[in-house]
């Protein structure tokens, strides 16, 4: 599975990083770094909850 | 005992998320997916802003890409109205024709309130779907002369920022002394009317509409309750809405301002309700809320349905964090939790000056609530003390 964040998209609402800390942190500066940009399979369902909670809906999942 | 088949009444975001839902806790039965617009279910935060700016078209809100909704296995009854349902026996009406339930999601949402004496005349907006935004920003690409915002709620503000951006002559027009100052509270309103103040618009607050005047059918004039008179051949209306319940008067459901459900959004056996519609005790705040956020609509949609997939014995209350945003021009407003005016307040990061803050609420030594401009990160790592019950001790102390 692979993540991409539409950064044109993205405004750092940081609803994924509250669900998946480990994969997603919003920093001072207020960007959005991509902590890991493969996580594993068993991973999928809160990745998935990540990109439907995304108020911008910039998280998409490459299968 | 286990539902066969689900109707999902209403094709937005709760009773989208709802069908994804099943088919994720792999319900295999048949799911019935109505919804009275005509078009395939889209997203509703872009319209105030990226389509109504016309920025992006429709085709770019789709809520799911064709071949995943495809893959849901739905019967999809798009352009179809619920008219009624009755509880004994089971029987939904709809304009296409009466069925039989087995179990039902019930997602109908809301609609705007208007203004009344209204409704037939041009020029005159709400805006929640797809084609009001449409129908409006036709109106704004022919250059209106004046823009006339009632109500400076969320709707409002997004929609003034919008047609400022647009370089259009706003005016926003609100009974309240501050704009948004209801949810807010007074001295984050009076921020916000800065605000809006520093990019043009013409803001009246403290001051009501007394009615709408119009030559040959279409709106000319908004006549303010102080006497003032606003011209303006564009009106939105923003002053909120209505839950879409009439069709279940007399069903046999309890219907207060909302579909009232059980701690689970259970509304009766087999029968569930989510999204603007639902009504019920969220547990985590010892309040009944009917929440019209978006963030609320998925994560009730999931709920609802995941609900009628397990024995009442099983089943888990729904106790969420709200939480909402909203854009207007370079602010992000972003709110967590239940926020009152008797609350317990500390600035926990920034300044109002600099208006990029998150101020944290405090009640009876509990954590409440997050408000945050230009904070999203804070205000989400607060949401996380607030669903963890972190006392206010503990979150006025946090290194954020």
């Amino acid at each position: 599975m692979k993540i991409v964040v539409d950064f044109d998209l993205c405004e750092s609402n940081a609803v994924c990083m509250q669900i998946a800390p480990d994969v997603f942190e919003v920093r001072d500066d207020d960007f959005l770094y991509l902590l890991n940009e493969n996580p594993d399979e068993s991973d999928r369902e809160r990745m998935e909850e990540c990109a439907q909670r995304c108020p911008k809906q910039a998280i998409l999942i490459e299968d | 005992m286990a539902a066969q088949s689900i109707h999902i009444v209403g094709a937005s975001l709760a009773g989208v998320r709802a069908a994804e839902a099943l088919r994720r806790r792999e319900f295999d039965g048949r799911i019935v997916l109505i919804g009275d617009e005509p078009h395939r279910p889209y997203d509703r935060p872009p319209l105030s802003k990226q389509v109504l700016a016309g920025d992006w078209d429709a085709d770019r809100i789709e809520l799911t890409k064709p071949e995943k909704f495809a893959a849901l296995d739905l019967e999809l009854r798009l352009g179809v109205r619920a008219t009624g349902f009755d509880l004994a026996t089971r029987t939904l009406s709809t304009s296409d024709g009466d069925d039989i339930v087995d179990a039902m999601v019930i997602a109908t949402g809301a609609r705007c309130r208007t203004l009344p004496g209204t409704d037939d005349m041009a020029g005159v907006h709400v805006l929640r779907t797809l084609d009001h935004t449409l129908a409006l920003r036709a109106e704004l690409d022919a250059g209106p002369s004046r823009v006339a915002v009632v109500g400076a709620g969320f709707i409002g503000a997004e929609v003034a920022a919008t047609c400022r951006g647009r370089g259009l002559d706003v005016t926003m027009i609100d009974p309240m002394p501050t704009p948004l100052g209801r949810v807010l509270g007074e001295e984050i309103g009076s921020l916000m009317a800065d605000v809006h103040l520093e990019h043009g618009v013409d803001l009246r607050t403290g001051v009501g509409v007394d009615r709408l005047e119009a030559e040959g059918g279409h709106v000319t004039r908004v006549v303010l309750s102080d006497g003032a008179v606003v011209e303006a051949d564009v009106v939105v209306i923003g002053i909120g809405v209505i839950p879409n319940t009439e069709w279940l008067e007399g069903s046999g459901l309890t219907i207060d301002n909302g579909v009232v459900c059980d701690a689970t959004m259970l509304a009766a056996p087999g029968i569930t309700a989510a999204g603007d519609v639902a009504r019920w005790p969220n547990g985590r705040f010892d309040e009944v809320m009917r929440i019209e956020h978006w963030d609320n609509a998925i994560e009730q949609g999931v709920h609802a349905a995941e609900r009628l997939l397990v024995d009442d014995a099983d089943a888990l209350p729904f106790e969420p964090v709200p939480w909402f945003w909203s854009d207007q021009y370079d602010r992000k407003l972003q709110m967590a939790g239940r926020i009152g005016p008797a609350d317990d307040i500390h600035l926990a990061t920034g300044s109002f000056e600099e208006r990029r803050f998150a101020q944290l609420h405090g009640r009876d030594g509990r954590l409440v609530g997050v408000l945050g401009l230009n904070r999203p990160r804070h205000v989400m790592q607060y949401k996380t003390m607030i669903q963890n019950g972190a006392s206010f001790e503990d979150a006025v102390a946090a290194e954020i």
